[in-house]
């Protein structure tokens, strides 16, 4: 299975969570998992994503920077295994 | 999730706030096989062998970007020394040869690509000679090639000779067009690495393999940022386990990503360079993290310690992380690229003399130094000689990358553009030395070189 992190960071407000999700839903990319935070005002979310079967992820993480710009959030897009170089022995 | 949000926005961090990035992903390839005996032939079967083995390796390396999310921001070629491909004894030859190379270099889209290289450690050849007098030419006339001069090593000691011709190299290089931002392209060295990434001094080493990927990463910024959030006040062992944790993070990160690539393009070896590379974007800067621990300016009393702290507090950390590490694997102290190293010059908090001790705990030597462009060439051989002693003595790579400023005068700034950066022009101590280079010679190898 191929996944992804994506990671949402901005100020809070309403919409973000199901401008992002929508997204994801028009590629056909599942959500595994999701966590949201929220730290002072700054909104938090990191969604884990499988992208198997995907060859190419430009189309995707370009609209996903775009649904960012829209909504004034910070998007970024890895592969989980980068995560897990860092920060796992 | 696998990963807590403190980790995911730790890696985030790191590439967004903190400029980690991939500093380079350098090809090198084995062009010994396209030698042939009329210099058409050899350059015609070292274009094709070019055009065939980077086939690909740009595309991979934007895919890879985009899906890992790490910038990367040079792709090079290293290529088989210039000097072991072609023996000519006429001059146009080589030009031809280089010019060449750098269309292939362009055509294909790289950055910079590496090895138009000479070894002189020993002696100078007739051909050497004539290699030699080609660079001024070759690098004002070409744009993406790089050109390296080999004029020391532990084993073969240091050859004087090798030393005052390459001084003239480089006062003429800079002066063809008046120009000295050419000789960031042209570096002498002392012990060089075959596996090394980064530019001037990349080149192909012999029996490295037909293909391999060396990897540079960046992340300055990383390891001062980390150091910012530990308490002011705290123990110098908290200040050495924080930058082993760091370098482990992104060594950690270059390795995945050099042996991602290597996998993409069916190249089974990869080289990880742990080197932290400093950028004049702000932050991104050696100098700052030296500040930060504790002494005012770089170059301060005090300085060649902390270093000697980063530096292998920074290798401890690489090599736990991987098996793979190669290359000059130090950290660097490039004056213009280095914001705060420049302004240390500017401040007079750090001379060339300082740098040349701080060479001593860490790579790679005098790098992006404009000196004044009227400086004797006795003077910049013995600068050249102290700095390839202390390469041969503690029997690692040192450099010299030096950029006489035709017209400069010590203190005025000069600007070099994007990552090569900017920097005051540095004064030179000018006591005479004519006497050394008229005994000319080889200095013979030190003790430490008989090991068996």
């Amino acid at each position: 299975m191929k996944r992804a992190i994506i990671t949402v960071t901005g100020i809070n407000h309403t919409g973000i969570v199901a401008g992002i999700s929508s997204v994801l839903a028009n590629f056909g990319v599942n959500i595994l998992d999701i966590t949201q935070t929220i730290m002072g005002d700054i909104f938090v979310m990191a969604l884990l994503v499988d992208i198997t079967g995907m060859d190419d992820v430009t189309p995707l993480v370009e609209r996903l920077l775009e649904e960012g710009d829209r909504l004034k959030v910070k998007v970024s897009f890895e592969r989980e295994e980068i995560f897990r170089a860092m920060h796992r022995i | 999730m696998m990963f807590t949000t403190e980790e995911i926005l730790e890696t985030i961090r790191m590439i967004q706030v903190e400029h980690l990035d991939i500093r380079t992903v350098t090809l090198g390839i084995d062009l010994l096989d396209c030698r042939r005996d009329r210099v058409e032939d050899t350059v015609r079967s070292l274009r094709e062998k070019l055009l065939e083995s980077t086939r690909g390796f740009l595309d991979t390396i934007k895919k890879v970007e985009l899906e890992y999310g790490i910038p990367i921001v040079n792709k090079r070629v290293a290529i088989t020394p210039v000097s072991l491909l072609l023996s000519s004894l006429d001059i146009e030859d080589y030009i031809y040869l280089a010019r060449e190379l750098d269309k292939t270099a362009i055509d294909i889209g790289l950055d910079f690509i590496g090895g138009y290289t000479c070894f002189l450690e020993y002696e100078i050849s007739d051909t050497d000679r004539v290699f030699l007098r080609s660079i001024p030419l070759v690098l004002n006339e070409t744009e993406r090639l790089c050109a390296s001069i080999v004029t020391a090593t532990t084993r073969a000691g240091i050859n004087l000779d090798a030393i005052k011709e390459t001084a003239y190299i480089i006062l003429e290089t800079a002066r063809v067009k008046n120009n000295p931002i050419v000789c960031t392209k042209l570096i002498v060295l002392s012990n060089p690495p075959p596996d090394n990434p980064f530019m001037a001094g990349a080149f192909h080493g012999i029996k490295r393999g037909q293909r391999v990927i060396n990897v540079g990463i960046s992340g300055p910024g990383a390891v001062r940022s980390a150091i910012e959030r530990l308490p002011k006040d705290g123990d110098i062992v908290s200040i050495a386990e924080e930058i082993k944790r760091i370098s482990f993070k992104i060594t950690r990160a270059g390795e995945f990503i050099g042996k991602e690539i290597a996998r993409r393009l069916g190249i089974s070896s990869v080289s990880v360079d742990i080197s932290l590379a400093p950028t004049p974007q702000k932050g991104d800067s050696v100098a700052r993290i030296i500040e930060r621990i504790g002494v005012k300016h770089f170059g301060a009393p005090g300085t060649t310690g902390l270093l000697f702290l980063l530096n292998d507090a920074l290798k401890k950390g690489g090599l736990m992380a991987s098996s793979s590490v190669g290359g000059l694997s130090g950290t660097f102290i490039p004056v213009s690229e280095d914001k705060g190293i420049a302004e240390a010059v500017g401040k007079g908090a750090l001379t060339l003399e300082k740098l040349e001790a701080l060479t001593n705990v860490c790579s790679v030597g005098l790098d992006m130094v404009p000196i004044p462009g009227d400086i004797s060439p006795y003077t910049l051989m013995g600068i050249i000689l102290d700095e390839m002693a202390v390469g041969v003595m503690h029997n690692k790579t040192t450099a010299v990358r030096i950029l006489p400023v035709p017209g400069g005068r010590p203190g005025e700034w000069v600007e070099f553009g994007g990552l090569l950066g900017r920097a005051p022009i540095a004064k030179v101590n000018e006591t005479p030395c004519e006497g050394l280079f008229e005994r000319g010679g080889r200095i013979p190898p030190p003790i430490s070189s008989y090991r068996n």
